[in-house]
């Protein structure tokens, strides 16, 4: 018995021992922290869920500009590396993961995410403690006074410019009585607030904002009383899978007989995975498609590195920001001299760029990314020369800071 | 809200009603299972999803929507019949709890390994050529396909009250449901009819997701919210009784339909204040027997 | 192995009388286990969350599908009274703990006398209607954006200035209340309430012919548990320093019954290993392969299949001491 305790004893110091070697090792990376600095920056995107095509783009693209960066030097023989982490498409997650990548990590930038509440999320994080964050998705929210961090840059369009360059477009070509169907969040109110600020003066009337909660399935009940108010437009201000199925159900419901479908953002994966009959003659904007490459240079040279890169493959929309994003920040840093905030800030503010679709630069009041807006329509599945020729580009609505919520407006001094 | 014309009610019920055999098309497998083997099958949404990633691969084999009709809940049921055998089984008597992580971990498996099968984006599902289009149904247009899914889901629901109250094997699945340990002194072998019943609900549920695809699209995630409009039908219903779930679908399809026409961001939310009442009101659904596992 | 067994044995044995205590000073050195501390935190929190759940759950055999509720109620609570009312954090974490025991109150009232699956569905359609109410209320809780600036920089300690944003300070922060909380239900589950409680799990009738008040002892237990939940709530929203409308969802319901069911229901240590254990995977495969959910997925139904007590109730059985 006794000797059954002992052995027991020592095993249990044996156990107790390889405890504290296992909480030492822990501790011990910290302390050997290598000195070797090269530049991180920690990318959370939502590789799974939905969006994880575009998540999944991103990372590609974003590789794309770190090799570019590095081949050139890097920054003084400093290399930069990307830190991806999946966000899961969740504001608390990306909010966990962001901290992470700050206090263990030690990222020098934040590049990413893929969500109105998401990006806020991010947003929170990096703003408290002074990290630079270039954002990649669209919210009207981030850059208001309130939630606006000087640490942060936003690369994306916002609701208010999309919205407004597609209304533009459509409006005098299609008529002007309209009707949304509109995911009901912060992200389709903006949409719906940028058409109708758009539409004013144009005279446009909203016959009807039907609000569906986010992520309905069956927009069915929706559509009779669409079908009856006999709308021009019937803009569909929601996004990804909530777009595909409104549009599809819109369509056997007979409702383009009658009414031209528009959206804010037409995504290149949702028209892929919607299929060109529920999509044919669909209306609507985006940051970026592939065939720009036939009208801007800078668009050939990116698409043909994203091809080298992912065998043939054209980079998606929100994948192309994933570049743009973090070759902006390397770029600023290499112009710095030095990945100290405060200086990197200072030259991305007077950075003029243009990385992949045109001229570029970031609004000095908002650091918003003041470009073009393209309107796009969906082809007919007849005249696609090959599956990634979705989209006609209709027209380029230029860059222009007028079409943006003015810096008072936004609640900025300056 | 102004403009709600009698047509415009008329068509909202009726959209109302095809919602609402959808509901009932999702629930009636998760009712069954739930009823007669008392597993709360958390799995229900994948193979929901699964029986649509099926109907994308038969159909590209194929070519025939029709043919995919028919093999896609052979498929799926035998895959039901593999999961009852290897894992639902052993947990036969041990609660509600262990059967509902099980299936919760399982439809996390099955939705991973469609992703990795197929794809994360989702696939593309068109609605076969003969039932496209929309047609005039006196107060408004209609979607055809929505026509064809109410006929099958009618069609079925009398093919499972043929099975259940006018079979032998019906008799048998009763009698399990209410005593298994008579059922088995009698000397039926109770395993088997329970295989059987579980093997049909997923097949139920395979059969649902492709009706669904050519409405809904394909996707990895699509089986989510069907879950939770399941239960809902299903304890709304009172569980165990299929008449309950019909009545319940109906009910809750009209409602969202009704809803969504004056109160259009609360549409989702009527569902579970409907829920929450039915409960209240009548502590086991309304078609359901007391303390059914309680 | 059958000597680590025994070790294991008297370790447990020694432990029990001393539970708490163990479980803070194990807690001191777990930071240093976690690959970061930000999700050290995230166990802390949700492992309190766990707690709190199991005290239904594990303890009076109700399954609920709304606990979401309190933990979001806790959180939003918190999160508002500092971000729109600019109170200090004691009192906001208090508003925090208090709105989830007066949901608590409402939504176990309305539910407590119905059984099984039908009490899962009630309180998940409660929750939803909460949830519902949450989200639509963007101009307080930011909506589906989620409601930002809950921002507490500093936690002043008489003289002292502690800095909250250092992932250090803030951990030993977040497990100060979940000792204090875990120290608190040690002594209720010690009470003659506690007692009450067991002779409900182990038999409701004979506890009611027993002349003990079965339905507000139920209550009761829900609103502690509540309170519980809320209090995690409150913590995450200081950790995060954003409350997202997730927090509310039925998922993150779903979530603590499986990290309840993981751990082990039914054992004071078992929650918190259940979401330990759970949060471990889900980050570190995460890192690898975008296919967590496959691994994750697996580990469940292994872990019913086999592990039917959870992973601290299996370990209890086999260092001899049942769950």
């Amino acid at each position: 018995m006794s000797q059954s305790h002992s052995v027991a004893r020592r095993y249990f110091l044996k156990t107790t021992a390889a405890g504290i070697a296992l909480a030492a090792a822990g501790i011990a990376p910290r302390r050997a922290r290598a000195q070797a600095e090269t530049i991180r920056i920690g990318f959370p995107v939502p590789l799974t869920g939905p969006f994880g095509t575009e998540a999944k783009d991103q990372v590609a693209a974003a590789e794309i500009a770190v090799k570019e960066f590095n081949d050139a030097g890097g920054l003084g023989g400093r290399r930069a590396e990307l830190l991806v982490r999946d966000d899961k498409l969740n504001p608390g997650e990306a909010a966990t993961r962001t901290q992470e990548l700050i206090e263990k990590d030690k990222v020098h930038f934040v590049v990413g995410s893929l969500s109105a509440a998401v990006q806020l999320s991010v947003n929170a994080v990096t703003k408290a403690r002074g990290v630079i964050f270039v954002s990649i998705s669209q919210s009207d929210a981030i850059n208001e006074a309130k939630d606006w961090s000087k640490y942060t840059f936003h690369e994306a369009l916002n609701p208010h410019m999309t919205a407004g360059a597609v209304g533009r477009y459509a409006f005098p070509k299609f008529g002007k009585r309209v009707v949304f169907l509109t995911a009901d969040y912060a992200y389709g109110h903006e949409m719906v607030r940028g058409f109708q600020r758009a539409g004013q003066p144009l005279g446009v009337e909203t016959l009807a904002d039907l609000r569906h909660p986010l992520g309905t399935t069956d927009y069915s009940p929706f559509l009779p009383r669409i079908q009856a108010l006999k709308p021009d437009l019937l803009i569909l201000s929601n996004f990804g899978k909530d777009q595909v199925n409104s549009i599809k159900q819109a369509t056997d419901f007979g409702l383009k007989k009658t009414t031209r479908l528009v959206a804010p953002v037409l995504l290149y994966t949702a028209r892929l995975g919607g299929g060109p009959e529920a999509f044919e003659g669909v209306v609507g904007g985006t940051s970026y498609y592939w065939r720009l490459e036939e009208k801007v240079p800078s668009a050939r040279a990116f698409n043909d590195k994203f091809r080298a890169a992912q065998g043939g493959a054209v980079p998606s929309d929100y994948g192309a920001l994933g570049y743009a994003g973090v070759r902006s920040v390397l770029t600023a840093a290499k112009g710095a001299g030095s990945t100290d905030p405060e200086k990197v800030i200072t030259t991305l503010r007077a950075l003029k760029y243009d990385w992949y679709k045109g001229a570029q630069y970031y609004r000095g009041c908002d650091h918003q990314a003041v470009q073009s807006v393209l309107i796009i329509e969906s082809k007919k599945a007849g005249a696609m020369k090959n599956p990634q020729d979705v989209f006609d580009i209709v027209h380029i609505d230029p860059p222009d800071e007028s079409t943006l919520r003015s810096c008072q407006e936004l609640g900025h001094k300056a | 809200m102004t403009g709600i014309t009698l047509d415009l009610l008329l068509l909202q019920v009726f959209t109302g009603l095809a919602l609402g055999t959808i509901f009932v098309l999702l629930a009636v497998g998760l009712s069954l299972i739930f009823g007669l083997l008392t597993v709360v099958n958390f799995a229900h949404g994948a193979f929901f999803m699964v029986g649509a990633y099926m109907g994308v691969y038969l159909l590209g084999v194929t070519g025939s929507f029709w043919f995919s009709l028919v093999g896609v809940p052979l498929v799926v049921g035998v895959l039901g019949l593999v999961v009852e055998r290897a894992l639902i089984r052993p947990l036969y008597g041990r609660g509600l709890d262990y059967p509902l992580l099980l299936t919760f971990g399982l439809g996390y498996v099955l939705v991973d390994l469609i992703r990795i099968g197929f794809g994360i984006e989702g696939r593309t599902f068109s609605t076969p050529a003969a039932l496209q289009g929309s047609v005039d149904i006196g107060v408004g247009h209609f979607p055809l396909y929505r026509l064809f899914v109410m006929a099958v889901t009618a069609l079925l629901l009398l093919a499972l009250w043929w099975l259940i109250e006018g079979t032998r094997y019906g008799l048998i699945i009763r009698a399990g449901a209410r005593d298994p340990d008579i059922v088995r002194v009698l000397g039926v072998d109770v395993s088997r009819v329970w295989l059987l019943v579980f093997a049909l609900g997923t097949a139920l549920a395979g059969l649902a997701g492709i009706l669904a695809a050519p409405m809904r699209g394909v996707y990895p995630e699509m089986g989510i919210p069907v879950l939770i409009e399941a239960f809902v039908v299903t304890v709304v219903g009172g569980m165990g009784s299929l008449r309950g779930a019909v009545v319940a679908g109906l009910l809750i399809g009209m409602v969202v339909s009704l809803t969504s026409l004056v109160a259009p961001p609360m549409a989702n939310i009527s569902m579970f204040v409907v829920m929450a009442l039915v409960l209240l009101l009548r502590p086991s659904g309304l078609f359901g027997r007391a303390g059914l596992m309680g | 192995m059958s000597a680590l067994r025994t070790a294991l044995g008297r370790v447990v044995a020694l432990c029990g009388p001393h539970r708490v205590a163990v479980m803070i000073v194990f807690f001191v050195v777990f930071p240093w286990l976690m690959p970061y501390k930000a999700l050290a935190i995230n166990v802390l929190i949700l492992g309190l969350f766990a707690v709190g759940f199991n005290i239904v759950f594990g303890y009076t055999g109700l399954l609920s599908f709304g606990h979401a509720a309190f933990f979001g109620l806790g959180a939003y609570g918190c999160g508002i009274a500092i971000a729109r009312y600019g109170l200090p954090w004691p009192l906001a974490l208090g508003a925090g703990v208090l709105l989830a025991g007066v949901g608590a109150v409402l939504i176990g009232g309305l539910s407590i006398r119905r059984r099984g699956i039908y009490f899962a569905m009630v309180t998940l359609a409660l929750a939803q209607l909460v949830y519902y109410i949450f989200y639509q209320a963007e101009p307080i809780t930011g909506g589906e954006n989620g409601l930002r600036g809950v921002d507490v920089r500093t936690i002043a300690l008489g003289p002292v200035a502690l800095d909250f944003l250092a992932p250090t300070v803030k951990y030993y922060f977040v497990l100060v209340f979940v000792s204090l909380a875990l120290w608190c239900l040690s002594r209720v589950l010690e009470s003659p309430f506690g007692a009450v409680l067991e002779a409900i799990r182990e038999n409701e009738t004979r506890a009611r012919a027993c002349g003990f008040d079965v339905d507000g002892t139920k209550l009761a237990a829900f609103v502690l548990s509540g309170l519980f939940c809320g209090l995690a709530g409150g913590l995450k929203a200081m950790h995060l320093s954003i409350v997202p409308t997730e927090v509310l969802h039925y998922q993150t319901s779903g979530l603590v019954v499986i990290m309840a069911l993981l751990g082990g229901m039914g054992t004071f240590f078992g929650p918190f290993v259940g979401a330990a254990v759970f949060l471990l995977i889900e980050d570190q495969v995460s890192l690898v392969t975008a296919q967590w959910q496959l691994v994750a997925g697996s580990l469940f139904m292994v872990f019913v299949l086999f592990f039917p007590n959870g992973i601290w109730g299996s370990l209890l059985q086999w260092v001899g001491r049942a769950p």
